[in-house]
């Protein structure tokens, strides 16, 4: 079985267009969203939810107040900012704290609480406990294109890292259930925590990108991230007709660096009539888009 | 007054947004926080004054003082420090920095060492605009404790625009966290609208309060703007998708600087929000 990931860096470059038409072309994958922040691609594919399973990421301090003499030592020990002192017990929004405040003492953040339990730690009188909480939902769904496992982290959560993991395991077990030759992941902006996640151990990283300087800046730093873990990459340059002298530099960056580039997809605002009509752009239209995209996959898979 | 500039989706135009507020007003001072990939000097061509080393810290054991005893890989909430019967492991990649592991050791065995996670560089660009930018050093995870550098550098003083992430989680709530208003960027698109109602969620629980920025307006569709009228949110610009501005951006240029009347528009908008606040 092999796994392809699509990134790209920057973000809004065409990742979930790209991997919609992928689903759309390929036959015996599982497609795997791993952008659990801020996932899109089922609004392409219409997943029906099969299965939810409660995903639980990093624990959260709770505090009792009955039992806190408000030393302070917990808000010291903290790290992440993530418990503060309400003096007037009025609305104060100082700082990163934000303000569900109303009652004065010392109160956790949950958003800012990593759960790590110094607090409980350094705590004497038993005031602080760490409990599990649910971030989010892991789901395991089927498509009319194939078996999809995607996810919804809940807002203002951690651990997006660990939820992608969750995501890339429920579904390499549905591709051996199935007996899948491929699994096609969706990954996410950026080079942080939920990208690393969703690259170790994929077999190729199909970097997407635009011909803007921004565009140039982020392919850089992702390569340079592909690099770090060893991962095979090719890199598509979409909308490579907006600024031909980018997408000429893009191309002569790549070929200083060995990578190849596929083969690349003209601008057509028929992207967007796919998106709106909620249909992968292969699906929606024939024109050079659709065959820039049948090329490609072609060429990876 | 702190104002950030967020969206959810990738790629809508937070930093157009934030590079032409840095150009439309005078005495400000950019956050570029999408430390994983800032964008915003790349417009703004900014003198580097400044590059500053942001540190995590990570556990480090004394051999000679360790008993194997276990108690900081029971303490580890992360699995980021393992103990075996003569070695013990420590896994930076899962460490979170939090400093337990010191603390639990009964022989005083972990001491603490700082790791580099990235840069905050500092710069400037003509008198008025202050850019701060973080750059997350590659192959490391942990892009909000560096979020939080950029942000101790924020100057009370003057009008500070915080350039956010992508996405709704932790690292954005680090950037727009205490912030007084929160402007929202986004396409009119089906994907455009998912993200950015994640991100209303968001600033809703933050009670941070919170204006839209449509930006490629034009494609799409209206959805967005039936959204924005339902929720009572108000719109406050609309940057249309037109080739000049697409060819801008390409080429690294603030469109505000090529078209000059936009930057009458983006200081009316600061206005607009001043007097909302």
């Amino acid at each position: 079985m092999k796994q392809i990931t699509v990134i790209s860096g920057k973000g809004g470059t065409g990742k979930t267009t790209l991997v919609a038409s992928f689903a759309a072309l390929a036959e015996n994958t599982v497609i795997a969203d791993c952008d659990v922040d801020a996932p899109d691609l089922h609004l392409l594919l219409h997943p029906e939810i099969v299965k939810r399973e409660e995903f639980k990421g990093l624990k959260v301090a709770v505090m009792d107040k009955t039992k806190c003499i408000e030393c302070g030592r917990c808000e010291e020990a903290c790290r992440f900012n993530a418990i503060s002192y309400n003096a007037s017990g009025v609305d104060a929004r100082d700082g990163d704290f934000f303000t569900d405040v109303t009652e004065s003492g010392y109160t956790v953040n949950p958003a800012r609480c990593e759960g790590c339990g110094v607090c409980v730690f350094v705590c004497d009188q038993e005031a602080i406990t760490l409990a599990e909480r649910v971030s989010g939902y892991a789901f395991i769904s089927k498509t009319k294109y194939g078996t999809m496992a995607h996810a919804q982290l809940n807002i203002a959560e951690e651990s997006s890292g660990k939820l992608v993991t969750v995501v890339r395991n429920n579904a390499q077990r549905v591709a051996e259930e199935e007996g899948s030759e491929l699994i096609l992941i969706d990954g996410s902006p950026g080079i942080g925590c939920p990208v690393i996640a969703s690259l170790t151990g994929v077999d190729l990283a199909l970097v997407i990108t635009e011909p803007t300087m921004s565009g140039l800046h982020d392919l850089e730093r992702i390569l340079d991230v592909t690099r770090h873990f060893g991962i095979a990459t090719v890199v598509c340059i979409n909308k490579y007709n907006i600024n031909e002298e980018n997408s000429r530099r893009i191309t002569g960056f790549c070929k200083e660096r060995g990578v190849t580039i596929a083969k690349n997809i003209p601008y057509d605002p028929v992207v967007t009539r796919a998106m709106v009509a909620a249909m992968p752009v292969v699906e929606f239209s024939v024109g050079a888009v659709s065959d820039a995209i049948k090329e490609i996959w072609a060429s990876i898979r | 007054m702190i104002i950030s500039i967020a969206s959810g989706k990738g790629g809508t135009g937070k930093t157009t947004v934030a590079v032409s507020l840095a150009l439309s007003l005078s005495d400000v001072q950019l956050l570029d926080c999408d430390v994983e990939e800032p964008n915003s000097h790349i417009f703004l061509k900014p003198e580097i004054e400044d590059v500053k080393s942001a540190y995590t810290l990570m556990p480090a054991v004394d051999n000679d003082l360790c008993d194997y005893c276990g108690k900081c890989a029971s303490a580890c909430e992360y699995n980021a420090i393992v103990v075996l019967p003569t070695q013990v492991m420590v896994f930076p990649e899962l460490c979170h920095g939090c400093g337990l592991c010191s603390m639990v050791c009964p022989r005083d065995a972990i001491s603490e060492e700082p790791r580099e996670i990235g840069v905050v560089r500092k710069g400037r660009i003509g008198d008025s605009i202050e850019l701060v930018y973080g750059l997350l050093h590659i192959g490391e995870i942990m892009a909000t404790p560096l979020i939080d550098h950029v942000k101790e550098e924020i100057n009370p003083e003057k009008t500070v625009i915080v350039d956010a992430p992508p996405g709704t989680a932790c690292p954005v709530i680090a950037a727009v966290g205490g912030s007084d208003y929160c402007i929202l960027v986004t396409e009119p698109t089906p994907f455009g609208l998912y993200d950015l109602r994640l991100m209303v969620e968001v600033l809703r629980m933050l009670k941070i309060p919170s204006g839209v920025v449509i930006n490629k307006a034009g494609i799409g569709d209206r959805d967005v703007y039936r959204y924005c009228k339902e929720e009572g949110i108000s719109i406050l610009l609309e940057i249309p998708y037109t080739k000049k501005i697409a060819e801008c951006y390409s080429e690294g240029i603030p469109f505000v600087n090529a078209i000059p009347e936009w930057k009458n528009r983006f200081a009316g908008m600061i206005d607009e929000i001043r007097g909302e606040l």
